[in-house]
């Protein structure tokens, strides 16, 4: 009786596991869509991981249950008098070794694009040293500083929105993120881009969306009691509405914005 | 024919031949060896006995949690249903109409987090089965050193109070998640736990710290001298090198995690500004008004040094929750499926280089953090490495079942539960350790799904296991196993219930550590799933009283039974249950490694290590 209810718990697991996979994207339990430029690499990659270990998942947990099912008490003689087996040491450690190489060493290159200093755009209007907006995070609200006419960050012309950050859509852009008070974190679920806000540090990250629109802008580092709703909003629009998005911006903060 | 000679008990290892004579004489409790009789206060409260302050960590950790497990049903009640009132919270937020705060929320799963790390599962692991088995396992009648290894348990009522003291300060309790990043945690208007609650925090982990500390000490200095002859080093049971190892990884990293706390409470408390950069506004203060925690304009902190520190303690720390945990799972496994462990070479290395590992991967937790990039790449090639010898463990363990002559007793249960699930968090820890994955999965639910596999479903199981099948030697009774079945049947479906949905919210980018995830477009059609888990995280706390009824009731009404109920090899079978003061009859030689199951050199299918063949 045991023996049956445990079989059919552990082969419930691949089994189940498998199945809820299957039925994941019916149910929105999977990725929100895909909309920067390096979005596509990383599910790629997310995918490539999970098919390699979807198949260690699936042959262990089956092994696991069918020998609980196969060698019961219920024999009468002795079990398998064996100490271990040099060569199936050598195979299970030789094998794993190699994919989990060929694993790492496939990750390298979307990470180095994303993140290094020398993955960073260097043609285009937005570089490391001429970044698009300076974006600050403090508790519990998104601000965004934009350069203004003379480009340069800092200077009189600067203009500031908050809550909504507008950028150009098929552009590589770069900003600056820094913090206020505590760490906070930059994450648009649909780019599959989050970076760390650090007190005292001025973090240089890029992007490129690839579909207009607006995305939620996630606060993804506790940074106290609020940290739940410091929310933003992500709104990728067109190259000649972002001119006039700046525009706007420039007429606001000049004529009320602060006198 | 049961192996229990009083006529009235359970059949608790079925099929199991006749006993071998002088063993398992019907309700063996040996009269202590002791000629003098201890006053209870000697021998229950301030003991020097390695078994007594095991069971003290015991009763201790478990006290803890459920007072853990309960902020957990709090933290889910909030997910499914938020800003509802609680049942049974409502009345402490009459002005919110009984709905819990955000404030309260942060500090629930900052001191779930910190209870059930520092004050189960590693009191249980190391501190219970650590003092109660390192000296049975290797023949020794005590710890190397009694008195200390009683203030290793006493150390932990400062933290115990402190802890608890700090629930009710003004503000509340520390709010800024088990891993504490300053600045959040070290200047006080950053949060309402940071006013004083952090402090009370920070001084009970370092208490924490000294207990840990001094058993450490101990079990390597036990282990190290006292085995008895004949026990080689390699001739002792996983259990026991798993204590070992972790005790190792305590010894080298606990001294960085108690200098990184100290920094922080002296940053809270002096305004040294280890960790505060320059020239912060929080809540509209500028430096120079902050209470405390923040020195006048120029601090030249790096929050970053904070994160290198703790997860360079707290990294090997993980494995200090689950080698000791793997260390059971083996002997469980080899005792209840009749068999030789599978690799006991292998076995012992792979422990060892998951410790070693343990040592420069720290880094993974902080990929997006800011920290440099090329870095986090190294990080990641150490990380992803470190699946090689816990997949190697995993092979071995199905090695051990295969060919077995498995009995499904309840400790078997649960410690092929953990071999099932372990597969699982280790399999996902992959993924994350993976850097261009990470950057979109880090601080999501699949880093809590991944913890929980491992933490719960991976250490807690083993605990469990760990719990019924050493219950006979530390009480004398056997745990009724009926009742022990059915808390494993549900608490498996339960867990996996809980926690296997988890991944999925966290491939929908589920960010951790919010309070009410409607608040975002992007989450609001997460909820019924939400609702799921806090339905069966329900069902798998209630399932608990199967436990709670059968570890009491059995504590006076369970079955006795001899010295040697699984018909077990290890020497910790040998002693009387429970074994008196001094633990075995007389001096021991040992003649064989703990595995020899179903060896054809005698007409049993177990072979005690002590007997002479
Ligand atoms: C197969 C081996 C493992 C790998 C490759 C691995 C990898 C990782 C990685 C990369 C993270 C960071 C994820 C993130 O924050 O984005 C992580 C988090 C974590 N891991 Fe593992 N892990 C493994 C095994 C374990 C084990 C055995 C335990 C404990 C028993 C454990 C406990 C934890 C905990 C508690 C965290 C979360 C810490 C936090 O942020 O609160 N892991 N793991
Ligand atoms: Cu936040
Ligand atoms: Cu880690």
């Amino acid at each position: 009786m045991m023996r049956l209810i445990a079989f059919l718990l552990l082969i419930a697991v691949p089994i189940l596991g498998v199945y809820t996979f299957v039925n994941a994207q019916e149910h929105n339990w999977w990725f929100p869509p895909a909309y920067s430029t390096f979005a596509p690499d990383i599910d790629w990659l997310f995918n490539f991981i999970m098919y390699m270990v979807a198949f260690t998942f699936i042959v262990t947990e089956v092994a696991l249950a069918w020998f609980v099912w196969q060698y019961s008490a219920k024999r009468n003689d002795k079990g398998v008098f064996t100490h271990g087996s040099h060569k199936l040491e050598m195979i299970w450690t030789a094998i794993p070794a190699v994919a989990l190489l060929v694993i790492a060493f496939t990750q390298m290159e979307t990470f180095a694009k994303i993140k290094f200093a020398s993955g960073f755009p260097t043609d285009g209007p937005y570089t490391r040293e001429k970044p698009i907006a300076e974006v600050w995070a403090s508790q519990f609200d998104w601000r965004f500083r934009y350069p203004g006419d003379d480009g340069v960050l800092g200077t009189v012309d600067d203009l500031e929105s908050s809550f909504e950050f507008v950028v150009p859509v098929g552009v590589n852009v770069v900003f600056h993120l820094r913090a206020r008070d505590v760490i906070h974190s930059w994450f648009v679920p649909e780019f599959r881009l989050k970076q760390d806000a650090l007190p005292g540090h001025t973090i240089p990250v890029w992007f490129q969306a690839t579909k207009e629109g607006s995305y939620d802008l996630v606060c993804a580092e506790l940074c106290g009691w609020g940290h739940y709703k410091m929310a933003g909003r992500v709104r990728v629009v067109s190259a000649q509405e972002f001119d006039a998005y700046m525009a706007e911006l420039k007429a606001k903060w000049f004529s009320n914005g602060k006198e | 024919m049961n192996p229990v000679s009083t006529p009235s008990a359970p059949v608790i290892t079925h099929h199991a031949p006749h006993l071998q004579p002088g063993e398992g004489e019907p309700g063996t409790v040996r009269e202590s060896h002791d000629h003098h009789e201890l006053g209870f206060l000697r021998k229950y409260v301030f003991s020097l006995d390695h078994k007594i302050i095991g069971l003290q960590f015991l009763f201790s950790g478990l006290v803890f949690l459920v007072l853990g497990g309960l902020m957990a049903m709090a933290i889910r009640y909030q997910l499914a249903w938020p800003w509802t009132p609680m049942p049974g919270l409502s009345w402490m937020f009459p002005a919110t109409g009984g709905a819990i705060t955000p404030e309260f929320y942060t500090m629930l799963f900052t001191m779930h987090g910190t209870i059930m790390i520092f004050f189960v599962i590693i009191p249980l692991l190391t501190g219970a089965f650590g003092n109660f088995l390192i000296p049975l396992m290797i023949g020794a009648a005590d710890m190397a050193f009694p008195k200390l290894n009683m203030f290793g348990y006493w150390a932990m009522w400062p933290a115990f109070v402190l802890i608890l003291m700090g629930f009710f300060v003004e503000g509340g309790h520390a709010a800024g998640g088990w891993t504490s990043y300053p600045p959040l945690s070290t200047i006080e208007s950053a949060a309402p736990g940071s006013l004083s609650g952090q402090t009370y925090w920070l001084m009970s982990l370092t208490w924490v710290g000294v207990s840990s500390m001094m058993g450490a000490v101990n079990y390597v200095t036990t282990i190290v001298k006292m085995r008895a002859p004949g026990m080689t080093l390699m001739r002792m049971p996983l259990s026991v090198w798993g204590l070992f190892i972790a005790a190792f990884l305590q010894l080298f990293a606990l001294p960085v995690l108690t200098a990184a706390s100290i920094m922080q409470l002296l940053d809270r408390v002096i305004d040294t500004g280890f960790f505060t950069p320059t020239n912060l506004i929080v809540n509209n203060l500028t430096p120079d008004s902050f209470a405390h925690g923040m020195p006048a304009a120029a601090a030249g902190g790096q929050p970053l040094l904070w994160q290198h520190l703790f997860w360079f303690y707290s990294h090997p720390a993980v494995y200090i929750l689950v080698v000791p945990a793997m260390g059971f799972t083996s002997d469980i496994l080899a005792v209840h499926a009749r068999k030789p462990i599978f690799g006991y070479k292998p076995m012992v290395y792979s422990m060892a280089a998951i410790a070693g590992l343990g040592f420069i991967v720290w880094g993974h937790h902080m990929f997006t953090s800011g920290m440099n990039p090329a870095l986090g790449m190294s990080f990641m090639v150490a990380t992803i490495m470190i699946a090689l010898p816990s997949a190697i463990k995993v092979f071995n363990w199905l090695g051990t079942l295969w060919g077995g002559r498995i009995r499904l007793n309840t400790p078997m249960l649960f410690a092929i539960g953990f071999v099932s699930m372990f597969i699982i968090g280790g399999l996902s820890g992959i993924w994350m350790a993976a850097t261009p994955v990470d950057i979109y999965i880090h601080d999501t639910y699949i880093v809590v799904a991944h913890f929980h596999y491992v933490v719960f479903a991976g250490s807690m199981f083993a605990i469990f296991s760990a719990i019924y099948h050493w219950y006979p030697k530390m009480f004398g009774r056997v745990m009724n196993e009926t009742l022990g079945k059915i808390h494993f049947v549900g608490t498996f479906i339960f867990t996996n219930c809980t926690f296997y949905m988890m991944h999925q919210l966290g491939v929908a980018g589920l960010m951790r550590r919010t309070a009410d995830p409607y608040a975002y477009d992007v989450y609001a059609h997460l909820q019924p799933l939400n609702e799921f888990i806090t339905l069966s995280a329900f069902c798998m706390f209630a399932w608990q009283i199967f436990f709670v009824v059968n570890f009491f009731h059995s504590l006076f009404w369970g079955y006795r039974v001899g010295r040697n109920p699984w018909q077990a090899n290890s020497l910790e079978w040998d002693a009387p249950s429970p074994p008196g003061h001094g633990n075995f009859d007389g001096p021991l030689v040992v003649h064989r490694g703990p595995y020899e199951y179903s060896s054809p050199e005698v007409a049993e299918d177990y072979l005690p290590q002590t007997r002479a063949v």
